[in-house]
């Protein structure tokens, strides 16, 4: 059991493993858990912890979520809690901001963030930007969230990752979840939170399944925003990471670990506020830094980590330029290989790894 | 011996702020009692304009009812809209109100009209051309113009600026056309979720009036039908683009297509107000949104760095103000009623002229804010962060 658990845990493609999902039972001590039940379980705690909070979208209701993220809310909450949109992003997200600004603390779902972009004017200027202008008059308690990045096979005007637009706009806090763990605690964290936050998910990780301690369990679980995570400790270089692209440091740390090269693997959890301290301290150690990311190079999240490192005391600490493993900088293609060759792949990591390191 | 009442009934009205709304029927009521046996109409019944209807039966009355309380608010209100925004002019020609200014002279009927056809418990909001809201949702003149000149007393503390002003259950003041009409729907919606018989009023213009997202508001609200009163107000140009140039269809209380609809004239408070209130009961009473098309007309350009004459003639400008000016209606009914006497409202006039005095030179001598303020505010509620500033050694310090 113990053995398929760890295979289970990096795996793309998940093996369904038994899960039961009713939301009454209390969970056993360790269980297995998917990110899409967590994120479930997470929004489930949260509607009935609190009134004010309600799930809107197109097919977040009647259809239990077209990743089926939201299963089985709808039947418990009903119509005044759960919404079904029609197919409106501009329109839905203002009203979604409208509602927050009111007293309410809505989950305004999209159903991929490419959709988002029809609606970002009323992200960066009607949530973002409000309680500053306002002068801390008018708060907007909202939470963004849909799946983010590449998928499978959608080719791109679906695949785009918006971590680094999101990212640059202050007002703002923007999560990216990787495991299980996180999408649970950080959902927690973005619904409480009084501040409009941007939750960046991964429609390829919704499936797999991680091991969640009993504490991760419990509904007052929060994983606070704007503090990164050391997921494997090492000595030698130092792994930037956020969401999917995590498990791949991870498992190119495991490979690289039987030829006597520790990587630390940093799994950033929040893309704004950056932890910096968090980095800097790792690469004064190591010395060494790769970030790992599946968006675009220009202007993205690696770009800031290494101009922030530049800037910082951690500069004067690495032996190698800092660089960033990053999707190719095109259009997402659909043909299978040609997809697959404009993502970082496992080799791609432990390539630069080891351009970085000299070896 | 009216003037010895007139000097009685000031030193009885004493001084205070004026705020628009409360202590302005205060006073009223003062010179009154004052006056008891003086021979002021009390109230009189006028003739309104009739509304076009779309999709609805049966219109707002044809007839008013005004009392002299009332009459004096609304004048008072109105007038103290007008000289602000007024002042508002000049201040910004002296360099002193910088960036955008968007002035609501001519439109004072919309505002006072909105506000008296519902409650301060309801919620409000507009786009950029805000200042006249702002005062009747409750905002003072002071911070106002303290607003606009940048000063760290103004109601945003000199954050926001002209198109960003806020108070209880007003949403501001936004600055990206038709953005605030699915916000006020998702305030309806609250409003509707927390079940507290309160509704939200959605302003928008001609210009906006073509806005997609507006569209798919009015899908929504009719959907899930919640308590919003649609409200374009047409002042006849979106920038300096009249409406046959901007719309195929200028029957904008139409556009709501399935959503009923009035057509007011918004230069006739007492209109607005009617309008209103058959609005807010239609909403109140669980039917959904309604679209009110206020009529209108404003003095000065798009905004202060539009003198407003290249798309249209001063001839026309001169014909409204002088044939369809909002106070001066609402002044020549109450006069020509016995309401209000001539002395009464000159002493209004002097009253308001000096509160805007006062607030405008304290708008021009609070200081700005400090610099401390610059990164404050980015966040609700949330521990102290650090802000980077212009360079990688400057780190500033930004709290909710």
């Amino acid at each position: 059991m113990a053995s398929l658990r760890c295979f289970l845990r990096s795996g793309r493609n998940a093996v369904s493993v038994v899960l039961r999902r009713e939301f009454h039972r209390t969970p056993p001590a360790a269980a297995q858990i998917t990110v899409r039940d967590a994120l479930n379980q997470a929004m489930d705690e949260e509607l009935e912890r609190d009134e004010r909070v309600f799930l809107l979208g197109e097919e977040v209701a009647q259809y239990d979520g077209a990743y089926k993220v939201s299963r089985g809310l709808w039947k418990k909450y009903g119509d005044k809690r759960i919404i079904d949109t029609p197919i409106t992003e501009m329109g839905f997200a203002g009203i979604a901001v409208g509602a927050a600004m009111a007293g309410l603390r809505p989950i305004c779902e999209f159903m991929t963030f490419n959709f988002s972009m029809q609606a970002i004017d009323q992200v960066i200027n009607s949530a973002a930007k409000t309680n500053y202008m306002s002068a801390g008059l008018q708060s907007v308690p909202i939470v963004f969230r849909g799946p983010n990045g590449a998928s499978a096979g959608v080719a791109a005007q679906h695949s785009q990752c918006f971590a680094a637009w999101y990212g640059h706009c202050p007002g703002l806090k923007v999560v990216s979840p990787w495991n299980a763990e996180d999408a649970r605690g950080l959902l927690k964290s973005a619904i409480r939170d009084d501040n409009p936050v941007v939750f960046l998910e991964n429609e390829l990780m919704y499936g797999v399944p991680f091991e969640m301690s009993e504490e991760v369990q419990s509904k007052d679980f929060l994983v606070p925003i704007g503090k990164a995570k050391i997921e494997r400790q090492g000595n030698h270089v130092t792994l930037v990471s956020h969401s999917r692209m995590v498990g791949l440091c991870l498992d190119a740390a495991a490979v690289l670990a039987k030829e006597g090269i520790e990587c630390e693997v940093i799994n950033m959890r929040t893309i704004r506020p950056l932890d910096t301290e968090a980095i800097e301290t790792s690469v004064m150690k190591t010395n060494h830094l790769i970030t790992v990311e599946g968006g675009w190079p220009q202007f993205g999240v690696g770009a800031e980590i290494l101009a922030r490192l530049m800037e910082g005391p951690a500069f004067n600490y690495l032996d190698a330029p800092a660089v960033r493993v990053t999707g190719v900088d095109i259009p997402m293609p659909y043909a299978k290989i040609l997809e697959d060759n404009s993502m970082p792949q496992i080799k791609d990591i432990i390539f630069s790894i080891k351009k970085t390191l000299n070896v | 011996m009216r003037k010895m009442l007139t000097i009685i009934s000031n030193v009885l009205r004493g001084s205070a702020s004026r705020n628009g709304a409360e202590l302005v029927s205060e006073g009223a009521r003062v010179v009154v009692s004052a006056r008891t046996y003086a021979d002021f109409t009390p109230q009189a019944s006028f003739d309104i304009k009739k509304c076009d209807l779309h999709k609805l039966e049966e219109g707002p009355p044809q007839q008013a009812v005004l009392t002299r309380e009332e009459g004096l608010q609304y004048y008072r209100t109105m007038q103290t809209m007008r000289r602000m925004e007024l002042k508002a002019d000049q201040l910004y020609k002296q360099k002193i109100i910088r960036g955008f200014c968007h002035l609501y002279d001519g439109q004072e009927a919309c505002a006072v009209g909105i506000e008296s056809g519902i409650n301060l418990s309801d919620h409000l909001i507009t786009a950029y051309r805000a200042h006249g809201y702002t005062l009747t949702r409750g905002g003072t003149v002071r911070e106002i113009m303290a607003e606009l000149t940048g000063r760290r007393g103004g109601i945003a503390k000199g954050k926001g600026g002209s198109m960003h002003m806020y108070t209880k259950h007003f949403y501001g003041g936004n600055g990206i056309v038709g953005a605030q009409v699915p916000l006020g729907a998702g305030v309806a919606l609250a409003c509707k979720y927390q079940g507290k018989n309160e509704l939200c009023v959605s302003l928008y213009g001609d210009g906006a009036a073509n806005q997609g997202q507006i569209f798919e508001t009015y899908n929504m609200a009719s959907l899930w039908k919640l308590p919003c009163i649609f409200i374009c107000e047409n002042n006849k140009y979106g920038m300096g683009t009249s409406v046959e140039r901007a719309s195929a269809s200028t029957d904008y209380y139409k556009r709501g297509d399935f959503i009923p609809g009035l057509r007011v004239d918004g230069m006739d408070v007492l209109c607005v107000r009617e309008a209103t209130k058959f609005a807010a009961e239609h909403c109140r009473s669980g039917k959904g949104p309604i679209l009110m098309e206020l009529q209108t007309y404003r003095y000065h350009g798009h905004s202060m760095s539009d003198p407003g004459v290249s798309y249209r003639t001063r001839e026309e400008i001169q014909e409204v103000r002088s044939k369809s000016d909002p106070i001066s209606l609402l002044k020549d009914r109450m006069l020509s009623n016995n309401m209000a006497s001539v002395e009464e409202l000159k002493e209004i006039d002097i009253e308001v002229r000096k509160e805007i005095e006062d607030a405008a030179q304290f708008a021009t001598t609070d200081p700005e804010p400090p610099l401390e303020d610059l990164c404050n505010h980015i966040f609700y509620n949330d521990p102290p962060l650090e802000v980077r500033g212009t360079n990688p050694w400057s780190k500033l310090k930004s709290v909710s």
